[in-house]
């Protein structure tokens, strides 16, 4: 097992012979990426190290400055579409992906929702049919982040409507650039579009696109969601939070604090702060190897504080609550939670408990997964897809 | 610094497990002496935060911190909290000279402050009469007063500085005054009562009134103790507050116990439960109520580990411990209402152990500060201060 000071060795011998001033940023990173110092817990020759996943820190610190790339704007492929390659994808496949979506050089998105399968993904509709070597998709998504950026998709489509709703799926990677792919921007409560609708119309995907076997895609896309759910509800520690952006308003006008005011955001700051020990406390059962669905766990809490000291800091501001910063319909790069005004911050938490698993779905796992409890009685599990009422 | 549980405090906490098991199955009221024996002498839990040196186990607030997280689970009246942890942090940093008893077992302790004491506040302290021979009237067979070492004593230094061997049967002056709301008074073989000056008296309960009251809590009753002009040794040092500190961080670990034993035990039932034909644990609406749970139980552990952890390291330890005993506190309470609640009329029954829990979760949430008094506490020190 590689251990920190072999780690700490590569990261400083990589920086004694990549100086970023001499490279542009595109060439340091991918040399970054072949020196296994991108992902340490992916294997060589894929970007990392074979490492404990917990030595990345030990890079991020000794590269702290360097150019990097850009991870709000290719969070998806970072945190869902790379894991969901490492671990159905065939080595190829692995080979022409996961380079440049580290480097950043090929945005992805995330083919799931539709209009008629939202927390019901698996009871989606989007049509994939064989043909010859190829695969022909017909479908509409939505809520697609990064459409109008991405190079590639990760699609999630029915091959059989006679198998019963989660058999008769299969996952592909989605050339964004292939003819029958058209992305319109869905206007969201911000003002800006953030999101994309996705239609698909005869578009032909080859075979080697496919993610996984033929049926296997209910299981592949499982795989993405957890890694979402853990990413949304367990990143690091930052040093910035929606607590700390609270905090420096507080601390900037004292003249607006009153007792009532002053007693939530006490109470706030320790939620915040028992969401941050819960995070480690996970991390830490991670690392010891008892990984579990608490991840699910985690976005909840996190998408309850990020909307309650949002709500919090509108109301604390009185007339500079009443303002928004900007309405103009645009389409941003990626995405900031703690970004812009409050009256944003406010307005964007309040996908927090949508995005990605709403609450209601993510107590049910907590509930059946964790505690075990039994589920509700079901009729849509074992009939064929196209016997099911829509 | 670690949030999980390290081998040894498993090991630890099997061994608490089983003998509470053994001795004490269910909760309860009234006092376990065959837990309590078990627990001190045969696992060695009193003696855990005193040092290897003064006959005890050298552990510290993490290892205690797990006997409190058994001790809330199995809802067992014993004094380790109010003895082993609050009497003893006391005793301790007063340098009282025969803490071995106290490390044994053999003895137990109560500080004289009310449950409801909290860390941020001044507590009432007794009345000193200092001691030369002369003013020690009440005496007993104890009272043997040797003019200079009672005039050592009586400056506030001594029976631990002084050495054990005349530290017993010194005697330093006489204490009065009376304290109400007191845990773990009966049956208390010392009494240690504040005093002003950073000063505390001891004082052996054989003769002091300890009155029992009616207590919310029958697993932790309180005690009115009067003390009249009652001979007492005087040791300097032996922080109170700071004692109320420790004692407010480690009663978020038994609160954890409290809560789990809650959440466990209603997820089993509805389980088992039926109507309408299908276990009641397979509504939306309970489910959801549980996973609420589940995640502000997880949230409890991560912060009473986080505040046991913090107190073990000698670091300070304010923030983590009212981080934890706001929150703590808060959940046990919450926890206990929702078994309550999804056990249906079962859990309104005297024969339905939740009551006990409930009492206790309720009287938690008081003791050592309201989770209101602990996120006051925060203000200054994370930087919201109040409406000026």
């Amino acid at each position: 097992m590689v251990d920190a000071t072999t780690v700490r060795q590569r990261a400083e011998a990589f920086l004694a012979g990549h100086d970023p001033s001499e490279l542009s940023p595109l060439d340091w990173l991918r040399a970054r990426f072949d020196a296994g110092l991108a992902w340490v817990h992916f294997p060589e020759g894929l970007g990392g190290l074979g490492a404990p996943r917990d030595l990345q820190g030990v890079v991020d610190q000794l590269f702290r400055g360097t150019p990097d790339n850009n991870p709000g704007r290719i969070g998806i492929g970072l945190g869902m579409a790379a894991p969901t390659i490492l671990a159905y994808g065939t080595e190829e496949q692995k080979r022409r992906f996961l380079r440049p979506l580290w480097t950043g050089e090929e945005v992805w998105c995330q083919l799931f929702s539709e209009p008629g399968a939202g927390s019901d993904l698996a009871g989606l509709a989007t049509r994939a049919v064989r043909d010859g070597d190829d695969w022909v998709v017909d479908g509409q998504k939505v809520w697609t982040s990064s459409a109008h950026l991405a190079r590639w998709g990760i699609l999630v489509a029915r091959h059989d409507p006679d198998l019963p709703k989660h058999r008769g799926l299969t996952y592909f990677v989605c050339d964004m650039e292939a003819p029958g792919v058209e992305v319109r921007p869905l206007r969201q409560i911000t003002g800006e579009a953030e999101f994309n609708e996705v239609f698909l119309t005869g578009v032909r995907l080859g075979d080697d696109l496919r993610l996984g076997e033929v049926g296997d895609g209910w299981r592949v896309a499982q795989t993405t969601l957890m890694n979402e759910r853990v990413a949304i509800g367990a990143s690091g520690s930052p040093r910035r939070t929606m607590m700390s952006v609270f905090t420096e308003a507080w601390q900037a006008r004292p003249e607006l604090r009153t007792h009532d005011l002053h007693r939530r955001a006490l109470d706030l700051w320790v939620q915040g702060e028992v969401m941050r020990l819960t995070g480690q406390r996970l991390r830490e059962q991670l690392l010891a190897g008892h990984p579990g669905p608490e991840g699910s766990g985690m976005k909840l809490l996190f998408a309850r504080h990020h909307q309650e000291v949002s709500a919090l800091e509108v109301e604390f501001l009185r007339e500079d609550g009443l303002t928004y910063d900007d309405w103009t319909f645009r389409r941003p790069d990626g995405v900031d939670f703690l970004g812009r005004g409050a009256g944003y911050r406010y307005l964007r938490a309040k996908g927090n408990s949508i995005e990605g698993g709403t609450s209601e779905i993510l107590r049910n796992i907590v509930a059946e997964r964790v505690l075990g409890l039994p589920a509700e009685p079901r009729t849509d599990v074992a009939a064929p897809w196209k016997d099911l009422p829509r | 610094m670690t949030l999980l549980y390290t081998e040894v405090e498993e090991e630890l906490r099997t061994a608490v497990r089983d003998l509470l098991a053994d001795k004490a199955p269910v909760a309860a009221e009234g006092e376990n002496a065959a837990a309590w024996h078990g627990l001190a002498r045969d696992i060695g839990v009193a003696g855990l935060l005193v040092p290897e040196d003064l006959g005890g186990a050298g552990a510290s607030a993490r290892e205690a911190a797990v006997v409190l997280e058994e001790l809330g689970r199995a809802g067992t009246p014993a004094p380790f909290l109010t003895s082993s942890v609050l009497a003893t942090r006391v005793l301790l940093d007063a340098g009282y000279a025969d803490i071995s008893r106290l490390a044994s077992g053999e003895a137990t302790a109560a500080l004289c402050v009310s449950l409801a004491a909290s860390p941020y506040r001044d507590v009432p302290v007794g009345v000193l009469e200092e001691g030369d021979g002369g003013l020690v009237a009440p005496g007993g067979p104890t009272v043997a007063a040797d003019g200079a070492e009672a005039g050592v004593a009586g400056k506030g230094r001594g029976l631990g500085a002084g050495g054990a061997g005349g530290a017993a049967g010194s005697l330093a002056g006489v204490v009065s005054g009376r304290f109400t709301g007191v845990a773990g008074a009966v049956g208390a073989d010392l009494l240690v009562v504040p005093l002003d000056g950073g000063r505390v008296a001891v004082v052996e309960s054989e003769r002091v009134p300890v009155e029992p009251v009616v207590s919310l809590d029958v697993t932790r009753p309180l005690a009115t103790v009067t003390f009249d002009r009652a001979p007492a040794v005087v040791l300097d040092g032996g922080s109170v507050d700071e004692a109320l500190l420790l004692a407010a961080g480690l009663l978020a670990s038994e609160q954890v116990g409290v809560a789990e034993w809650c959440l466990t035990t209603t997820v089993a039932y509805l389980k088992e439960r039926r109507q309408f034909a299908r276990p009641v644990g397979s509504f939306q609406a309970l489910k959801h109520r549980l996973a609420d749970l589940w995640l502000e139980v997880a949230g409890a552990r991560a912060a009473a580990r986080n505040a046991a952890d913090q107190l073990a390291s000698g670091d300070d330890a304010r923030v983590a411990v009212a981080v934890a005993a706001a929150h703590c506190g808060e959940v046990a309470v919450r926890a206990a209402e929702e078994a309550l609640q999804l056990h249906g009329g079962i859990g309104m029954t005297w024969e339905h152990p939740i009551h006990l829990y409930l009492k206790r979760a309720k009287a938690d949430a008081i003791a050592f500060g309201t989770p209101g008094d602990h996120r006051s506490a925060l203000a200054p020190l994370v930087g919201l201060p109040g409406p000026e």
